[in-house]
C-alpha cells in the first residue's frame, strides 16, 4: 500500500508509471513514460532485457483492473496495458515452450488465487468449463463489413483480411456493364463485377462477397474508369489488406436504415456514392497505412528483421529514450544497477551492432537518428 | 505522408512545372512500316513514302522531314507530286484522291491535307469504270488525268478536284479514231500507263493493258500515233526527246518504237527478252535514259527467268555493255531514277532510288561498279530484328571522332557520294580514267541526292548515341543527336564465337560469268544464323571506352575500343551461377562454343574477356564501372561481379528458389505460360479492335443525342456496344495474392554500383546493389584496390544487406542518392570534371523502385522512409525507370533531377526526387503494343525512344529545354540548285553542306576539301573538260522552250517538270 501511494506521488510529479514485472520466480521493477510507452517490440525487448533472457521467446501478460490476465502482443493492447494500469502495472512472463495459455481470460488471475475453492468445489469448476482463448500470437484481424455506417446501405465495404491465412483470396473479377441512373434516365455503364468464388477461398469462405457483385472501388479508389488488368493489379498489389466496396447483386441482405425501405434505395445509389469517396478514403486510411511495410532486412547474414519507419517526428525516438533514461534514473530507483546494462535495446538482435557494442554513439549514428 | 493528402496547389510550382515539363511527340527516326508507294518531286528534290496505314513522309535535305497521315487508314497507293509546286496527290487503296500542301507558317513548312476526292462514274456505272489504276499530274499544274479500269481517262481539275466530264477520253473515243485496221481486237481494256510528251504539253501517251499504246492529242483530241504490241502492256517510257518510246510486257520482254511522222507502227523496232529464252516474269516498270555518251541506261524491274529466279526481287541496269541486277533482300515496291536537270539535252542519270519493303537503296550510277549510297536517314533499324538499346547522352569528343573513324572503315562498300564520313584522300588525285564522268564525281564529291529543303533546326546540343543490339549478335552505334538517326559504326560479336556458317564462305560467292548478274544488295538481312548470339543487354563507358555486352545464351562480353585492327586471344572464363545447388537440370540452349585461338578484330570495340554464366541462361541485367573495373551480370539464377582489370571472377551469388523449377528447366518448359500470354494479349487486341471500330463516328445522324456531352455520350455508347460483343466471350482475372513461391523470383533484373555508405555512417564505399524478380534487394559491400596495386591485391566482396519488399514485385531500379537528394554520378564522371562531386557530407538514402512501390530508405541503416504505391493506387505497374535532369526552358542553369516512369499502361510520368511526388503524366504509347512498351529507353535529359514498328524509333521528350524536332522549309520559289554542282562553285558548296551536316568530327574532311581542289586546280584535262560541258550546257539549254529542270521517269510522276520561271536553270556561270 505504502508502494502504491510512492508511486501514485510519483507518477503525479513525472508522468511515469511503476511495473513489476514476473518472471518465473523472479521480480523486476521499472518505470515507463505513461504518455509515451513506445512500441510493444521495444517493450518486449526490454522486458527480455531486464529479466536477462535475451534469446527466450517468452508471453507476456498483464493483470487488468478485474484481475483477468490479458496477454500483451501488439501495440494496441500493450498501450492499453499501459493507459488501464492504476497505479501499477503488473506483467507476468511465461515462456513460450511452457506456457499455459488457459491461464489467459476472465477470471483467470482470482481462479489462481482461488485454487483452494477449486479444489474444494470440483463439480462446480465441471459445469462451467471456461472458454479456452486461443494463443495470443493468433489473434488476428478477421475479415469483416466495415463502415457501415457512412456507406448507402445498397453498398457493402468488405474488408478481405488475408493476414495469417493460408487461404488464397480466392476471387476472379470481369468486365460487365451496370444500369445507372443518370440525369438522362437509366444508362448502361461499363464496371467490374466478380465472376467466380474458388470454393475454399478467403472470399468465399467469409461470405461477405458474391459472384456479381459489382466492385465500386478498392481500397478506396474508384474503379469507374479503369480497366480490367488495371483494377485486377489494384487488387493484388492490395492484397495484403484488401478493402472492396461492392454493390451486391443480391440487394435483399442489406441493414435497412432510418425509414427508407430497400425498395426506394436503387435510385439513391450512385448519386449518394459520388457525395462519398473523399470521406471515405478518409475514414479507414490512417490505420492502414502501413499494413503492407514489414519489408524485410538482413543485415550482414544475420536474422532477418523487419525495416523499421524513418522516423519523421522523433515521437517513437523519445519513447525509446525515456525507456534508457528511466534505467538510469532507476539505478536510484527501483532498478538495481547491477541488472542494467546499456546494451542496446533499440533493434532485435543484430551482429553488427553486437560487434560495435561498446560504441554506443556508433549506435545511435546507426540508428534512427539520421534522417533528413 | 498521407498517400491521399491532395497535392497542394502551390501556384509557384505549378508554374515551374510548365517550364519544366512538357511532353512531344518529336520525330520517328529509321524505315517507314510497310511502305507502299513512292514519289519523288525533281523540283523540291523530295522523296516522298506511303505506307499501308496511310501515312505519307517526306524526306528531303538530312534534317528536312514531315509527315501527314490520312483520316482514312488506307493504304497509300500513289504519290505524284505536282510539278513544281509544293504540292502532292495522294491515291489510296479506297480509290480516294487527296491533295495535300506545304505551307509555310511561322517561318517553316508544315505539311498538311487540303482536299480529297472520289471520282465518281456515271449513275450505273460499274465500279471498276472510276477505280482509278494511273495518275498522271499535267504540267500545266492545274489537270490531273486519271487511267482507270474501264479504259477511261478522266480529267479533274485542281486544286478543287473539280471533274471535267467534257474532257473524259473514254475508250470509244479513242475506238473511233483508231484506222480500221486497228480496230481488230480487243485492245484495250484498263489503263496502264499515262504519259505526256516531254517536251509538247499538247500530247499525251496512253496504254493500255492488253497491248495498244496511242498517242492523244488533247487539242485535236485525235489518234496522233498509234503502236500495237502483241504482249500484255505493263509500263511505258518516252525516251528525253520524244523520238522513242519504250514498251515493257508481261512476258518479260521490252520494245522499242520510234516515233515518227506515220501515224502507224506496225512493228517494233527492236524488240527483246533480256533474261530469256526460257520463260521470264514480267517487267513491271523500265526507265529508258539517255547519256551524253551515247549509250543509254536500261533501268527495269522484274524480268527474271521465272523457273529459277522468278522468287527474286530485281531491278536490272544495262548500260554500255555492262548488265546487273541488283538483288533485293525484300519485296520492291517502287523505284526511280533521279537523272541529270542542267543538261537537259541528255538524263545522264545519277542515282537509283528503291523503295523495298524493308530498306530504302539508293546507287551511284556514275561511279563505275555502281556501289550503294549510304543514306543519311531512312535506316533500316531492324535489318536484324532489335533486341535491346541502349541510349548514352552527351558523348565525348574524342570518343565520338574514334566512333566514327571505327565507322568510315567500314563503309569503304559505300558510293563515296556520302559526305559525312572522313573519305581517304588518296581518291582525288586518281588519274582520269576513261570514263570522264568518273573523275567529276571524285572532284565534286556528291552528297546525298535527295537535298531538298532546308533544315532550320538548331544544332542538337550534345552528341547522343543510340545503341541497339540485334538478334545476329551486332551492336549498332546510332547518332542519335538530332532529326536523322545515322548509322556510325557496327559492332559484330559473332567473330569470338564459332557459328554453323563461315562468314567468310558466303562473300564473293557468285563467280564472275554468272547469269544472270546478280548482286545483292541493301542491309535488311532478317535471318539469324544462331539465336543465341542475340545481343540482350549493353553498357557502355562513355568515358573510358569500355563496352560490356551481354547476350541470349549468357555471355558476357567486356570490350576496349582500339583505333587500330588486332589479332588476340579472348580470355574465356565461366561463371556457374548455380554454384552448389544440387539436382538441377537445365533444359535450355547450350553455351556458345567460343572460336579458340587469336582472334583478327578491325578497328574499333574488341573483346578482350568472354565471361560465360552457366547455365547459359538469357542475361537479364549487366553493369560496368569502368573506374573500379568491373563488371556486373545478373541471369535467371543469379548474378557475379567478374574484375576485368585481373580477369578473374571476383564472386557470384546463386538467387535461385528452391521451388523454381521454371528457371532451371530453362526456356523450353516455358511454352505454357508463353501460349497463355499470347492469348491474353490476343484477346486484349480484339477487344481494342472492337472499341476501336466502334468508336468510329458513325451511326444516322438522327440518333445523336440532344446535350452537351454528346461527346462522351457517343464513347460510352460505343463502349457499351463493345461490351456486349465481348460479353459473348467473357475476359476473367483471378485476384490472389503473391506468393514467394511464384517461379521466376530469382530472376536479376538490375544492377547498379554505387560508392556510398553501406555498412556505417563515417566511411563510404564501392557497393553493388542487385534487385529480383521476387523482390529482393542484395547489397555486397565491395573492396577495390587502390590504382597503385590494382592488379596485386585482389578484389573483395562481402554481402552486407538483403531487403526483402514484403509486396514481393520484381524490382526494376535501384538508385542511391546523396546528400542532397541528388543521384549519384556516373563512374569517372567526376574524375572528368563533368559533374559535381557527389555530396559525400549529408546521409544517403536508397532508392529502390519496383513494379509497383517507389520506396526510399534511409542508409547506411535502412529505414524506410518514403514510398509510392503506384499500382496499388492507379493499378499500373512501372515497366522503365530512369533519372534523368529536366532543365528549365527560362532559367538557364536551373534544372531538377527525377525519374521519368513508363508504366504497363504505356504513360509517362515524372515522379520528384526525393520527395517521390507524382508530377506529370501523359499517355505515351497504347497499352496494347506491348513491343513499344518493352523497347522504351530514356535518355538522361528527358527524352525517350520507343519502337512504334520493328523498324522505327518514336522520339518523345518530357522536357521543355531537350527537345529534338524537324523544322525545315521547303519553299518552290527558291531558286534552287538542281542537279549535281558542275561548275567551280561547287566544292566549296560540297564543303560547307558536309560542314552543316551533323558531324562534329570533320576536321579530316576540312582537310580533304583543299585536297581535292588542288587536284582538280592541276589537272588541266579535267578543267578543259569541265569548261567544255558548262559551253554546252549553255548553249543547248538556250534552245529549249521549255526548260527542263529536273526529271524523274517515274510511272508514277509521268515525268514530272518544272516550268521555267519557278525554277529557272542556272545559267552556267563557269567560273572554273
Amino acid at each position: 500500500m505504502n508502494r502504491s501511494h510512492r508511486h501514485g506521488a510519483g507518477s503525479g510529479c513525472l508522468g511515469t508509471m511503476e511495473v513489476k514485472s514476473k518472471f518465473g520466480a523472479e521480480f523486476r521493477r521499472f518505470s515507463l513514460e505513461r504518455s509515451k510507452p513506445g512500441k510493444f517490440e521495444e517493450f518486449y525487448g526490454l522486458l527480455q532485457h531486464v529479466h536477462k533472457i535475451p534469446n527466450v521467446d517468452v508471453l507476456v501478460g498483464y493483470a487488468d483492473i478485474h484481475g483477468d490476465l490479458l496477454p500483451i502482443n501488439n501495440d494496441d493492447n500493450y498501450h492499453k496495458a499501459v493507459s488501464t494500469a492504476n497505479p501499477l502495472l503488473r506483467i507476468f512472463i511465461q515462456k513460450k515452450e511452457e506456457a499455459d495459455y488457459s491461464a489467459f481470460g476472465t477470471d483467470t488471475l482470482i481462479k489462481k488465487k482461488n485454487v483452494l475453492t477449486n479444489v474444494l468445489r470440483p463439480d462446480n469448476h465441471r459445469k462451467k468449463p471456461h472458454i479456452v482463448i486461443s494463443m495470443p500470437q493468433d489473434f488476428r484481424p478477421v475479415s469483416s463489413i466495415i463502415d457501415v455506417d457512412i456507406l448507402p446501405e445498397t453498398h457493402r465495404r468488405v474488408r478481405l483480411y488475408k493476414y495469417g491465412t493460408e487461404k488464397p483470396l480466392g476471387f476472379y473479377i470481369r468486365d460487365g456493364s451496370s444500369v445507372r441512373v443518370t440525369p438522362h434516365g437509366l444508362e448502361k455503364v461499363p464496371g467490374i463485377f466478380i465472376s467466380r468464388l474458388v470454393p475454399g477461398g478467403l472470399a468465399q469462405s467469409t461470405g461477405l462477397l458474391a459472384v456479381n457483385d459489382e466492385v465500386l472501388e478498392v481500397n478506396g479508389i474508384e474503379v469507374s474508369g479503369k480497366s480490367l488488368d488495371q483494377v485486377t493489379d489494384m487488387m493484388i498489389a492490395n492484397s495484403r489488406n484488401l478493402i472492396i466496396t461492392v454493390r451486391p447483386a443480391n440487394q435483399r441482405n442489406n441493414v435497412i436504415r432510418n425509414s427508407r425501405t430497400s425498395g426506394s434505395s436503387g435510385q439513391s445509389t450512385d448519386n449518394s456514392l459520388l457525395g462519398y469517396p473523399q470521406q471515405v478514403e478518409q475514414s479507414f486510411e490512417p490505420e492502414d497505412e502501413d499494413s503492407d511495410e514489414d519489408d524485410i532486412i538482413i543485415e550482414d547474414s544475420g536474422v532477418p528483421q523487419q525495416i523499421p519507419k524513418a522516423v519523421r517526428n522523433t515521437e517513437s525516438l523519445e519513447s525509446l529514450t525515456q525507456i534508457e533514461l528511466s534505467f538510469e534514473s532507476g539505478q536510484n530507483g527501483f532498478i538495481p544497477s547491477n541488472e542494467v546494462s546499456l546494451a542496446p535495446v533499440a533493434s532485435g538482435t543484430n551482429t553488427e551492432f553486437e560487434t560495435r557494442a561498446p560504441d554506443q554513439k556508433l549506435l545511435e549514428e546507426d540508428g534512427t537518428i539520421i534522417t533528413l | 505522408m498521407r498517400r491521399f493528402l491532395r497535392p497542394g496547389h502551390d501556384p509557384a510550382r505549378e508554374r515551374l512545372k510548365r517550364d519544366l515539363f512538357q511532353f512531344n511527340k518529336t520525330v520517328e527516326h529509321g524505315f517507314p512500316h510497310q511502305p507502299s508507294a513512292l514519289g519523288y518531286s525533281p523540283s523540291l528534290r523530295i522523296l516522298a513514302i506511303g505506307t499501308r496505314s496511310g501515312a505519307v513522309k517526306l524526306y528531303g535535305a538530312p534534317g528536312v522531314e514531315f509527315m501527314g497521315l490520312h483520316h482514312e487508314n488506307n493504304a497509300v497507293v500513289q504519290i505524284h507530286f505536282l510539278p513544281g509546286q509544293c504540292q502532292l496527290v495522294t491515291l489510296l487503296d479506297d480509290n480516294s484522291l487527296h491533295l495535300w500542301s506545304l505551307k509555310v507558317k511561322g517561318g517553316a513548312s508544315e505539311l498538311q491535307e487540303d482536299e480529297s476526292f472520289t471520282l465518281r462514274g456515271p449513275p450505273g456505272a460499274a465500279p471498276s469504270a472510276t477505280q482509278i489504276t494511273v495518275l498522271l499530274p499535267h504540267s500545266s499544274r492545274e489537270l490531273l488525268y486519271l487511267g482507270t479500269e474501264s479504259g477511261s481517262v478522266f480529267v479533274v481539275q485542281l486544286p478543287a478536284f473539280r471533274s471535267l466530264e467534257d474532257r473524259t477520253i473514254s475508250s470509244d473515243t479513242v475506238l473511233q479514231r483508231l484506222p480500221e485496221e486497228a480496230r481488230q481486237r480487243r485492245v484495250f481494256e484498263m489503263v496502264e500507263a499515262l504519259q505526256e510528251h516531254p517536251r509538247d504539253p499538247n500530247q499525251i501517251l496512253i496504254g493500255y493493258s492488253r497491248g495498244l499504246i496511242v498517242i492523244w492529242d488533247l487539242h485535236g483530241s485525235r489518234v496522233l500515233c498509234h503502236f500495237l504490241s502483241s504482249q500484255q502492256l505493263e509500263n511505258v517510257c518516252w525516251q528525253r526527246d520524244g523520238r522513242l518510246i519504250v514498251s515493257c510486257h508481261s512476258d518479260g520482254s521490252y520494245c522499242q518504237w520510234p516515233v515518227s511522222g506515220d501515224s502507224q507502227q506496225p512493228e517494233p523496232l527492236h524488240s527483246c527478252v533480256p533474261y530469256g529464252p526460257f520463260p521470264c516474269k514480267a517487267i513491271t516498270k523500265i526507265f529508258w535514259l539517255t547519256t551524253r555518251q551515247g549509250s543509254t541506261f536500261a533501268i527495269f524491274q522484274g524480268g527474271m527467268p521465272r523457273a529459277s529466279y522468278g522468287d527474286r526481287h530485281c531491278i536490272s541496269v544495262v548500260h554500255d555493255g555492262q548488265q546487273t541486277a541488283f538483288d533485293f533482300t525484300s519485296r520492291i515496291i517502287d523505284f526511280t531514277v533521279l537523272v541529270e536537270a542542267d543538261a537537259a539535252a541528255f538524263d545522264d542519270p545519277y542515282a537509283l532510288v528503291v523503295l523495298a519493303e524493308e530498306e530504302l537503296v539508293v546507287i551511284d550510277l556514275q561511279t563505275p561498279g555502281w556501289p550503294p549510297v549510304q543514306p543519311p536517314y531512312l535506316a533500316s533499324l531492324h535489318c536484324s530484328a532489335i533486341t535491346c538499346s541502349h541510349h548514352v547522352s552527351n558523348i565525348p569528343l574524342k570518343l565520338w571522332e574514334r566512333i566514327i573513324a571505327a565507322g568510315s572503315r567500314q563503309n569503304t562498300h559505300f558510293s563515296t557520294m556520302v559526305c559525312p564520313a572522313p573519305r581517304p584522300a588518296l581518291r582525288a588525285p586518281r588519274p582520269p580514267g576513261p570514263g570522264s564522268l568518273l573523275t567529276v564525281s571524285v572532284v565534286f564529291p556528291q552528297e546525298w541526292p535527295i537535298d531538298g529543303g532546308t533544315s532550320l533546326a538548331p544544332a542538337p546540343p550534345q552528341r547522343d548515341l543510340l545503341l541497339t543490339g540485334h538478334e545476329d549478335g551486332t551492336v549498332r552505334f546510332w547518332d542519335a543527336s538530332g532529326v536523322c538517326l545515322r548509322l556510325l559504326y557496327k559492332l559484330s560479336t559473332v567473330r569470338v564465337f564459332l557459328t554453323d556458317t563461315d562468314p567468310s564462305g558466303s562473300l564473293n560467292a557468285q563467280g564472275e560469268d554468272e547469269w544472270p548478274p546478280l548482286r545483292k544488295v541493301g542491309s535488311f538481312d532478317p535471318y539469324s544464323d544462331d539465336p543465341r548470339l542475340g545481343i540482350q543487354k549493353i553498357f557502355l563507358c562513355k568515358y573510358s571506352g569500355y563496352l560490356a555486352v551481354a547476350g541470349t545464351a549468357g555471355q558476357v562480353l567486356v570490350l576496349e575500343l582500339n583505333d587500330e585492327e588486332a589479332e588476340h586471344a579472348v580470355e574465356q572464363v565461366e561463371a556457374d551461377l548455380l554454384q552448389d545447388q544440387e539436382g538441377y537440370r537445365w533444359k535450355g540452349h547450350e553455351r556458345l562454343c567460343a572460336r579458340p585461338g587469336p582472334v583478327h578484330f578491325e578497328p574499333g570495340f574488341q573483346p578482350f574477356v568472354l565471361v560465360q554464366c552457366q547455365p547459359p541462361a538469357v542475361v537479364t541485367s549487366l553493369a560496368l564501372h569502368s573506374e573500379w573495373r568491373l563488371v556486373a551480370f545478373g541471369t535467371s539464377h543469379g548474378f557475379g561481379l567478374f574484375d576485368h582489370q585481373q580477369r578473374r571472377q571476383v564472386f557470384v551469388k546463386c538467387t535461385l528458389h528452391p521451388s523454381d523449377q521454371l528457371a532451371l528447366e530453362g526456356p523450353l518448359s516455358r511454352v505454357k505460360s508463353l501460349k497463355k500470354s499470347l492469348r491474353q494479349s490476343f484477346r486484349r487486341i480484339r477487344r481494342s479492335r472492337v472499341s476501336s471500330r466502334k468508336r468510329r463516328p458513325a451511326g444516322p445522324p438522327g440518333e445523336a443525342w440532344p446535350d452537351p456531352r454528346q461527346g462522351q455520350e457517343g464513347s460510352t455508347r460505343a463502349e457499351r456496344t463493345g461490351l456486349q460483343n465481348m460479353e459473348l466471350a467473357p475476359v476473367q482475372r483471378k485476384i490472389e495474392a503473391r506468393s514467394a513461391e511464384d517461379s521466376f523470383t530469382g530472376f536479376v533484373r538490375t544492377l547498379y554500383f554505387a560508392d556510398t555508405y553501406l555498412r556505417d555512417s563515417s566511411r563510404h564505399c564501392p557497393s553493388l546493389w542487385a534487385g529480383t524478380n521476387g523482390g529482393t534487394v542484395y547489397a555486397f559491400a565491395l573492396r577495390v584496390p587502390p590504382a597503385e596495386r590494382r592488379m596485386d591485391e585482389l578484389v573483395r566482396a562481402e554481402q552486407a544487406k538483403e531487403i526483402q519488399l514484403m509486396h514481393r514485385a520484381p524490382v526494376v531500379g535501384i538508385l542511391v542518392l546523396d546528400g542532397h537528394s541528388v543521384p549519384l554520378p556516373e563512374p569517372l564522371e567526376v574524375a572528368h570534371d563533368l559533374s559535381k562531386s557527389p555530396d559525400m557530407q549529408g546521409s544517403h538514402q536508397l532508392l529502390v523502385v519496383s513494379e509497383e512501390q517507389f520506396k526510399v530508405f534511409t542508409l547506411p541503416k535502412v529505414s524506410a522512409r518514403l514510398k509510392l504505391k503506384l499500382t496499388a493506387l492507379e493499378g499500373s505497374r512501372v515497366r522503365r525507370v530512369s533519372a534523368a535532369r529536366f532543365g528549365s526552358c527560362r532559367a538557364e542553369d536551373y534544372g531538377e533531377h527525377h525519374l521519368a516512369v513508363l508504366t504497363n499502361l504505356g504513360d509517362v510520368q515524372v515522379v520528384s526526387l526525393p520527395l517521390l511526388k507524382p508530377q506529370v503524366r501523359y499517355s505515351c504509347i497504347r497499352r496494347e503494343d506491348v513491343s513499344g512498351i518493352a523497347s522504351c529507353v530514356f535518355t538522361k535529359y528527358g527524352q525517350g525512344f520507343y519502337l512504334i514498328s520493328p523498324s522505327e524509333f518514336e522520339r518523345f521528350s518530357l522536357s521543355t529545354k531537350w527537345l529534338v524536332e524537324p523544322r525545315c522549309l521547303v519553299d518552290s520559289a527558291e531558286p534552287k540548285n538542281h542537279g549535281r554542282p558542275r561548275n567551280g562553285s561547287g566544292p566549296e558548296t560540297a564543303l560547307s553542306r558536309a560542314r552543316n551536316s551533323g558531324s562534329q568530327s570533320d576536321g579530316e574532311e576540312r582537310r580533304s576539301g583543299p585536297v581535292m581542289e588542288h587536284a582538280l586546280l592541276n589537272d588541266e584535262r579535267v578543267l578543259k573538260e569541265i569548261q567544255s560541258t558548262l559551253e554546252g550546257a549553255r548553249g543547248s539549254s538556250g534552245d529549249w522552250h521549255s526548260q527542263r529542270v529536273a526529271v524523274a521517269y517515274s510511272l508514277s510522276n509521268g515525268g514530272g517538270r518544272g516550268s521555267g520561271h519557278c525554277c529557272p536553270v542556272r545559267g552556267a556561270p563557269g567560273e572554273g
